[in-house]
């Protein structure tokens, strides 16, 4: 079943750079997508366009049944809470404890006292920081941070998980750590993972759908893809 | 269900806020106490005023006498003018017997003394008592055009300067009020303003997971709400006190009796009343103003 749904995009930024040009794409339900490229060449812009934090220029993005350029600011929350988002730098609360930041998400969208404990602690659980739940993020490694961060993400069960480079700030082994949870929430729940990244090793050793966008051209849509650059750009 | 549990987070949030800036909370606070102090004092003074301005009102009449030498028509005729004339609220006709009455059981002296004279030397008379007071002269002018008036009489001009002295007075209040409510409402604005700042990332993660709009913004209404009501307490207390000891303190009324002071009770909760309301309503004004300008959504 599809998932999304990006046809002819085209995002335009104020200034005029053209970072997403006639893009086409669509992604199943339960995928596992890597987003490639150089730096600059629009995998963030696109990221951006499926949680609508950026609106397309032209064309259109439908996440979920929901067209993101049709989305009124009002409606917004209803895209955000099919799907969660992880970031490079975790963006964590720094004066709530693990628990609490997991927990705030749950409290933002109303959900009473006792569905959030369950569900906070089973997300937490599931990215192996039950441990941890009373630390605050300041006390966690790079990694545990960025675990405490997918659960928040996770914690209300969303379709769509969207990770922007989140091995961007890690050691290569905390890394592999993150993917294999990514890689068994999207085993294990069936939720389909989109993840932007320039780590080369994960995505050859993943043999994942790789997606490679060049100067916001899509160039390449390979299923068990592996990273290699594209002929027409310079190394990364 | 929903409903109430984001109300009792929202006001939970705004609460913790208040106290975590609370500096700034209370720079607003001693704001719109000051704000609110003054209006009170405002609205007691004006509530007052209007008070003793009506019954002054009411005091104020045009008196007519009519020449010894008045017909019946005369009279008829200026009552058939006084029916036309817009500014009389009612009149009343007096004859001269009845004025010699009237005295006679007011004092004895006066009594013998005109049982002594031959001829009423009283004259007929008629009494008008009008709706607007400041045309209380025009309209005795207007009177006194007909030749069969031997004169008029009305309070010549102390009363009226009293009245528009205090119009003056509460136009002034009014405009001075006015701008202490804009430069409270700023200032609450600009404490919401510094919390939504320090609050930047809380306010990111919530929009990012799918908190509503109407979740992200309330407990920053709330917050200026709050400032404002807290804002009015002791507003509240000064004036219910104060006013209470002033009126024990002139027993009630000030150089006689028109000049009385307006019940303390429950005039004075009213105005504590108007005062929690209107600390809340700044409070609000002023933090809707900072939301809708800094927290675009
Ligand atoms: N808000 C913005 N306003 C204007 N231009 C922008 C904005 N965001 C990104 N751009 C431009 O759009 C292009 C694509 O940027 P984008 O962030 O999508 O790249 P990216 O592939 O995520 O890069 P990186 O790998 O460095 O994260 C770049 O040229 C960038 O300068
Ligand atoms: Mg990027």
């Amino acid at each position: 079943m599809r998932l999304i749904e990006v046809k002819n995009c085209y995002k335009v930024y104020q200034n005029g750079v053209t970072a997403i040009a006639d893009l086409n794409v669509t992604i199943d339900k339960g995928e596992f997508v890597f987003i490639i490229g150089a730096s600059g060449s629009g995998k963030s812009t696109l990221i951006k366009m499926l949680y609508r934090e950026e609106k397309p220029t032209n064309g259109s993005v439908i996440v979920g049944g929901i067209n993101v350029a049709k989305l009124r600011n009002s409606k917004v929350y209803k895209l955000r809470r099919k799907l969660g988002i992880v970031f490079q730098d975790f963006k964590l609360l720094p004066k709530l404890t693990v628990y609490e930041n997991v927990a705030f998400a749950l409290e933002s969208i109303g959900l009473n006292g006792r569905e959030i404990r369950n569900k906070v602690l089973k997300a937490l659980e599931s990215v192996g920081l039950k441990e941890k739940i009373r630390s605050f993020p300041n006390q966690l490694s790079g990694g545990e941070q960025q675990r405490a961060c997918i659960a928040r993400a996770i914690v209300n069960d969303p379709k769509l998980l969207i990770c922007d480079e989140p091995t961007g700030n890690l050691d290569p082994d905390i890394s592999k750590e993150i993917v294999n949870i990514l890689k068994k929430i999207n085993e294990e729940a069936g939720t389909t993972i989109i993840m932007a990244t320039h780590d080369r090793e994960i995505v050859n050793e993943m043999q994942k759908r790789v997606l490679q966008i060049e100067n916001g051209v899509l160039v390449r849509d390979e299923q068990k893809g592996s990273y290699k650059v594209h002929e027409s750009t310079p190394n990364v | 269900m929903k409903a109430l549990r984001m109300f009792n987070r929202s006001l939970r949030d705004s609460i913790k806020s208040v106290v975590r800036n609370l500096s700034l909370s209370t720079a607003a606070i001693t704001c719109s106490s000051i704000t609110l102090i003054i209006l009170a004092v405002a609205m007691i003074l004006s509530y007052n005023v209007k008070n003793i301005t009506s019954n002054l009102e009411k005091e104020l009449t045009i008196v007519t006498y009519i020449k010894e030498s008045g017909t019946e028509e005369q009279i008829t005729q200026l009552k058939e003018k006084l029916n036309e004339m817009p500014n009389i609220e009612k009149y009343e006709y007096k004859s001269k017997e009845e004025w010699k009455l009237e005295i006679k059981n007011f004092s004895d002296t006066y009594s013998s003394a005109l049982d002594y004279l031959e001829n009423n030397p009283l004259l007929n008379s008629i009494t008008v008592t009008v709706k607007d007071v400041k045309d209380l002269k025009i309209t005795s002018e207007e009177i006194k055009k007909f030749d069969f008036i031997e004169s008029v009489d009305y309070g010549e001009g102390m009363a009226e300067k009293l009245i528009s002295a205090f119009d003056i007075i509460e136009k002034i209040t009014i405009v001075i009020v006015g701008a202490l409510v804009v430069v409270t409402a700023f200032l609450i604005g600009n404490t919401i303003k510094l919390t939504i700042f320090s609050r930047k990332n809380e306010i990111e993660i919530m929009r990012l997971v799918g908190a509503t709009n109407i979740r992200v913004r309330l407990p920053f209404i709330f917050e200026g709400i709050i400032l404002g009501i807290i804002g009015s307490i002791i507003p509240m207390i000064v004036s219910i006190y104060g006013y209470v000891m002033i009126y024990d303190h002139f027993h009630g009324y000030i150089f006689s009796q028109i000049i009385t002071l307006v019940k303390p009770f429950n005039f004075i909760l009213y105005i504590a009343g108007i005062l929690v309301v209107l600390g809340a309503v700044i409070g609000m004004i002023g933090s809707s103003r900072a939301v809708r300008k800094y927290l675009k959504i």
